[in-house]
C-alpha cells in the first residue's frame, strides 16, 4: 500500500506515529530530512527533500537510576535540561557533549539528545572519559522502512547481538531515526584545575600535551588555542595574554586536585606552567570551550573539524597554512583539530585534505555556506571498498535512501 | 547429548574436500594446513567443551594477504569460515562446524609498534591481551581491558566478543580501547577502519565489528589505546549478612560519586569453596563479601577507602578489612583470584554471564537460587557487581549428559531472568552458539531483522561463523 506523506513539516509525538510517517515516505519513496531540534541543520552537505520529520516533540526523561548510572530520555529531549537532573544528582555526561549551536548562530543549550548521538561530538573530556558513543548503552529507532527496532539495553555491560546503538553514533540521521536514547553517565568531579602555559609554539604545545595526558593524574582535558583566538575568551588571565594558551585540565576531590596540579606541573615545568583556574574559573574557562565561544565571532568563516594523529598535528597546521589563512584550536591532547579558514570559493577542502593524506584521519567541514557545502564533499571521502560497505550498510536500514539521503556522501 | 541442533553438514562441501585442500595447499603454501583427524580434532571445541565438531581442515596463515587469499577462495567456492583466536570462547563462539574450514590467527602475534606519542599499540590479531600490556609496560602504559583468560586469549578475540574484565566498572570494556582495525572482508577485500587517532571517521563501523562474534570479517591487525599505568591500587574487604546489604553497599558508593576500578562480589558458597581451596582468610560467616579496589597515589587511595568504609558502616558490615599494603593486597584478592579453579576441584560447573540492573540484585540472587533448587543443583555467585554482570556458577555433574541437559535448561531460566528484570544475556562472554536460541528472549523480531541485515551486508553468503549469534532459523527472517 503506497500511502503518500503529507509534505512540510512533521513533529511526531511517539515512536509509534515517527514510524507511521517513515513507512508513509518510504511506500512513496519520499526522502525526508531527519532533525532534532535543528541546530545543526546546517551542517553536511544540502538536503533536498519534500518533507522534514523533526524529533522535537519527543521529550521527557523515561529513565534515570542515579546508582546504577544510567538515563533514558525521548530523542528529542533537550541535552542542557538533561544535565540540569543530572547536575541535581552530581551527575554529567562524562563526554562532555559539544554544543555547536552557537557557533552555528543558534543559542547555545539546543541540541537534543539524539542527535548528539547521531553526531557523536565530544568535548575535551573526550581524551579521557571517551567520547559519546562510548556512553551509549541502548536505542530505540525507526529505519528507513519505517519500522521501530531497538537496540542495546539498559545495562552498562551487553553483547547479546550486534551493537546497533553505537552504530547509529555518528550516523547524522542517515541510517535511522532515533526515538529514545539511554546512556551511560558518571558522577562529576567535585574539583577542578586548569594548568596555563603561555605562548608555545604549537609542536611544543602538543609535547606538553602528550606529557600531561601520558600520566597516571588522568588529565581530563588537553587543549591548545593559537593566539588570535585567545582573545576571543572571557578568563582575563587568558584572553588578556596575547599569546597562545595551552590548558590542561585535572578534576577529582580537593586534596587529589591540588597533588595532581603540583605533580603536573613539576613535570612540565620546561614548558612554563604559570598560571592557574581554580574550580570555579576552570568550569567557566571549559564551557566556553564546548561551545566554541572562539569560533563565534566571525561565523562566515569556514569551520572545520579534522581528526588526527597527535604527533602529527602541529606539522598538519603548520602545512595547511602555508596558503590558507588558519586559526587552529587543539582539542584531545592534539588529535583534534578546529581550523577556521578564509571564506574562499572550497572553504580550504582542497589544501586541508591534500595535506590530511600524509598524515591520515578525516575532516569534515563543520560550518560553511550552502554553495560550499553543495560543492565539495563535506564529510572526508572514503575510498573505495570502504564506501561500498557504507552503501551496503545504508541499504540494511534504509534500502530506499529515504532518509537524509546525500547528507553525508552522494552515494549514502 | 545436549539440547542446541547443530545444522547438517552440506555433503556436496564435504565430497569436495580433497580438491579444497589441494587448492588451499596451492594458494598460501607458507600458511599451516592441518588436515589430518587428530589435528583437526585438537580444535573440535573451545572453553564450552560441552560442544564438539571437528572441522574439515585447520589453516593458521600468517599474514593479511594470506587471510585474504583463504577468504576469497572460500567465499568463490562458498565454503564456510570458523575464526579462531586463542579458542577461550565460554559460548562456543569457536566451536567449527563439520562442513567450515577453521581459520586460526595464532601464527599472527606479532605486536607491531607500541606507540607513547599517540598512546596506542598496534598489534596482529593472534597477540594475546596480556602480551600488549607487558610490550607497553616498560613506557608504563597498559591495555585496560582484562578478561580473566588474558594470559591466553587474543585480541582478535577480544574484539570479536567486545570482552570486558574485572577493571571495566572504571576503563570501559573492548570497544572503548579498539581505535582502528585491518579486517578482511568475506569476499577477500581488506578494509582500514580508523587509526593512531581518536574517532575514526564515517560511519562507526568499529562499533559493528567489536562484539559481533567473528561474523562480518576477520580483523588481522587492530590499534588499540594504551593507558597510563595508575601510581598504585589497594583493595578493601567487606562482609555483609545479607545480599541486599551488599548490594545496597555498592550503590551506596556510586550514589557518593565513587567508581572504584572493579567491585567483586562472592555469594556464601562460593566464599566457602574460594576459602577451603586458598586459605585466603576471608570470613566464613557472612553472606555476601565484597572486594572493592581503587586506585591513585598512596594518599588518594587511603582517602577513597576510608570514604568507602564509612559508606560500608551504614549497612552494618560484619567484617571490614582494608589492605595497607602489598602483601594485605594479594591476601584479599587471593581467593578471588583462584575462585573459578576452587569451584573447578569441587565440581563442573556451567557459569552463566547474563546482567541485570544493579537495584535488583537481591531479587535476583533470590530466584536464581531457586530456579538452581527446582532443577536440583547447587549455585555459587561470583561476579563483578559494580556493573551487574551476574556469573552464577551451576555446579553438575558433566560426564552425566543428562545432568548437561537439566544444567543448560536452568542457566536458560536464569538468563531469561535476567533479561525479565531489565538485564540482557550476556554481558561478556558472547552469544556464540550457546545462547543463540534465547535471543528472542530478549528481542523482537523486528530487532533481530535489523541485525541480521547488518550481518547480510558484510557478509551476503552467511559463510563467516554460521550458526551462531542468531536463531537457526534467522537467515529466512531477514
Amino acid at each position: 500500500m503506497n500511502v503518500h506523506m503529507r509534505l512540510g513539516f512533521h513533529a511526531p509525538q511517539t515512536g509509534e506515529e515517527l514510524a507511521a510517517l517513515v513507512a508513509a515516505a518510504a511506500g512513496s519513496r519520499t526522502p525526508i530530512e531527519v532533525r532534532g531540534r535543528g541546530s545543526k541543520i546546517d551542517v553536511g552537505r544540502p538536503l533536498q527533500t519534500a518533507a522534514i520529520v523533526s524529533t522535537e516533540a519527543m521529550v521527557g526523561i523515561s529513565l534515570y537510576e542515579p546508582t546504577e548510572l544510567v538515563l533514558s530520555a525521548q530523542a528529542g529531549t533537550p541535552v542542557a535540561d538533561i544535565e540540569i537532573l543530572l547536575a541535581e544528582y552530581g551527575q554529567e555526561f562524562a563526554f562532555e557533549p559539544l554544543d555547536l549551536g552557537p557557533a552555528l548562530g543558534f543559542e547555545p543549550g539546543q541540541t537534543s539528545i539524539g542527535a548528539m548521538l547521531a553526531t557523536n561530538l565530544s568535548g575535551a573530556r573526550r581524551v579521557l572519559a571517551g567520547a559519546v558513543r562510548d556512553h551509549a548503552l541502548g536505542v530505540k529507532a525507526v529505519n528507513g522502512r519505517g519500522e521501530q527496532f531497538k537496540a542495546g539495553g539498559r545495562v552498562m555491560k551487553n553483547v547479546t547481538g550486534y551493537d546497533l546503538s553505537r552504530a547509529l553514533a555518528g550516523s547524522w540521521g542517515t541510517l535511522a531515526v532515533m526515538t529514545e536514547v539511554t546512556l551511560k553517565v558518571l558522577p562529576a568531579r567535585q574539583e577542578a584545575r586548569t594548568i596555563l602555559c603561555f605562548g608555545l609554539p604549537d609542536a611544543t604545545a602538543v609535547e606538553a600535551m602528550r606529557l600531561a595526558t601520558g600520566t597516571p593524574f588522568e588529565v581530563s582535558g588537553a587543549v591548545h588555542l593559537q593566539k588570535d583566538l585567545v582573545a576571543r575568551l572571557s578568563d582575563p588571565a587568558v584572553a588578556g595574554a596575547g599569546k597562545a594558551v595551552t590548558a590542561l585540565r585535572v578534576e577529582n576531590f580537593a586534596s587529589s586536585v591540588r597533588y595532581r596540579a603540583s605533580r603536573l606541573k613539576e613535570l612540565l615545568a620546561a614548558y612554563n606552567p604559570d598560571a592557574e583556574l581554580d574550580t570555579a574559573r576552570s568550569h567557566a574557562f571549559w564551557n566556553e570551550l564546548r561551545g566554541l565561544k572562539m569560533f563565534c565571532a566571525k561565523p562566515e568563516r569556514p569551520l572545520w573539524r579534522i581528526c588526527t594523529a597527535a604527533s602529527g598535528a602541529a606539522r598538519l597546521v603548520a602545512a595547511i597554512a602555508r596558503t590558507l589563512d588558519t586559526q587552529a584550536f587543539y582539542d584531545w591532547g592534539g588529535s583534534l583539530i578546529w581550523l577556521e579558514t578564509s571564506p574562499i570559493l572550497d572553504g580550504g577542502a582542497i589544501e586541508i585534505r591534500r595535506s590530511l593524506a600524509e598524515f591520515g584521519g578525516h575532516a569534515t567541514l563543520i560550518r560553511a555556506d550552502a554553495m560550499t557545502r553543495a560543492s565539495i564533499d563535506v564529510f572526508q571521502p572514503l575510498d573505495a571498498p570502504l564506501m561500498a560497505l557504507s552503501q551496503r550498510l545504508k541499504a540494511a536500514f534504509d534500502p530506499y535512501g529515504i532518509l537524509n539521503p546525500g547528507r553525508m556522501y552522494p552515494e549514502t | 547429548m545436549s539440547l542446541l541442533a547443530i545444522p547438517e553438514p552440506d555433503a556436496a562441501v564435504l565430497a569436495r574436500r580433497p580438491d579444497i585442500i589441494k587448492q588451499l595447499k596451492r594458494l598460501v603454501p607458507a600458511a599451516t594446513l592441518i588436515v589430518d583427524e587428530d589435528g583437526c580434532r585438537t580444535f573440535e571445541s573451545d572453553a564450552l567443551t560441552a560442544y564438539r565438531c571437528a572441522p574439515m581442515a585447520v589453516v593458521l596463515p600468517s599474514s593479511t594477504a594470506e587471510v585474504s587469499a583463504i577468504l576469497r577462495y572460500c567465499h568463490d567456492n562458498g565454503i564456510k569460515i570458523v575464526p579462531r583466536g586463542a579458542g577461550t570462547s565460554l559460548a562456543g563462539g569457536a566451536l567449527p562446524l563439520a562442513d567450515a574450514i577453521v581459520l586460526g590467527l595464532s601464527r599472527m602475534t606479532r605486536i607491531l609498534s607500541i606507540d607513547v606519542t599517540n598512546h596506542v599499540a598496534r598489534v596482529e590479531a593472534g597477540a594475546t591481551n596480556i602480551a600488549i600490556s607487558q610490550a607497553a609496560a616498560p613506557q608504563g602504559f597498559f591495555y585496560a581491558p582484562d578478561p580473566s583468560s588474558q594470559l591466553a586469549c587474543t585480541i582478535g578475540g577480544n574484539i570479536a566478543t567486545n570482552s570486558g574484565g574485572a577493571r571495566c566498572l572504571k576503563y570501559g570494556v573492548t570497544v572503548n580501547h579498539v581505535q582502528g582495525v585491518r579486517i578482511v572482508m568475506m569476499d577477500g577485500e581488506v578494509l582500514d577502519i580508523g587509526g593512531d587517532y581518536l574517532d575514526a571517521g564515517g560511519y562507526d563501523f568499529l562499533s559493528l565489528i567489536v562484539g559481533s562474534e567473528g561474523q562480518l570479517g576477520i580483523v588481522t591487525e587492530a590499534t588499540v589505546r594504551l593507558v597510563k599505568a595508575p601510581e598504585g591500587s589497594r583493595p578493601m574487604l567487606l562482609g555483609f549478612a545479607s545480599a541486599e546489604a551488599a548490594g545496597a553497599c555498592v550503590a551506596g558508593i556510586i550514589a557518593a560519586g565513587i567508581i572504584p576500578v572493579a567491585i567483586e562480589f562472592m555469594d556464601r558458597p562460593a566464599i566457602q569453596v574460594c576459602e577451603n581451596y586458598s586459605g585466603a582468610g576471608y570470613p566464613l560467616d557472612v553472606d555476601a563479601l565484597l572486594i572493592v579496589e581503587v586506585e591513585g597515589s598512596e594518599d588518594e587511595i587511603d582517602i577513597l577507602l576510608e570514604a568507602i568504609a564509612e559508606i560500608a558502616e551504614r549497612y552494618d558490615p560484619i567484617v571490614t578489612r582494608v589492605s595497607r599494603g602489598a602483601e594485605e593486597s594479594a591476601a584479599i584478592w587471593k581467593g578471588r583470584k583462584a575462585a573459578f579453579g576452587a569451584m573447578g576441584q569441587i565440581s563442573d560447573y556451567y557459569c552463566m554471564d547474563g546482567v541485570i540492573p544493579l537495584s535488583r540484585l537481591p531479587e535476583a540472587l533470590q530466584r536464581i537460587s531457586l530456579i538452581c533448587r527446582q532443577h536440583h543443583f547447587d549455585v555459587a555467585n561470583i561476579f563483578h557487581a559494580g556493573d551487574g554482570n551476574l556469573h552464577p556458577l551451576i555446579l553438575y555433574n558433566a560426564s552425566d549428559p543428562l545432568e548437561l541437559e537439566r544444567a543448560e535448561r536452568c542457566g536458560a531460566e536464569i538468563l531469561k531472568l535476567c533479561v525479565s528484570l531489565g538485564g540482557c544475556l550476556t554481558g561478556e562472554h558472547g552469544v556464540g552458539i550457546e545462547k543463540r536460541d534465547l535471543m528472542t528472549a530478549q528481542y523482537d523480531r523486528a530487532d533481530l531483522e535489523q541485525q541480521m541485515r547488518v550481518k547480510t551486508a558484510f557478509d551476503p553468503d552467511w559463510l563467516l561463523n554460521p550458526a551462531k549469534v542468531f536463531p537457526l532459523e534467522g537467515r529466512e527472517l531477514s
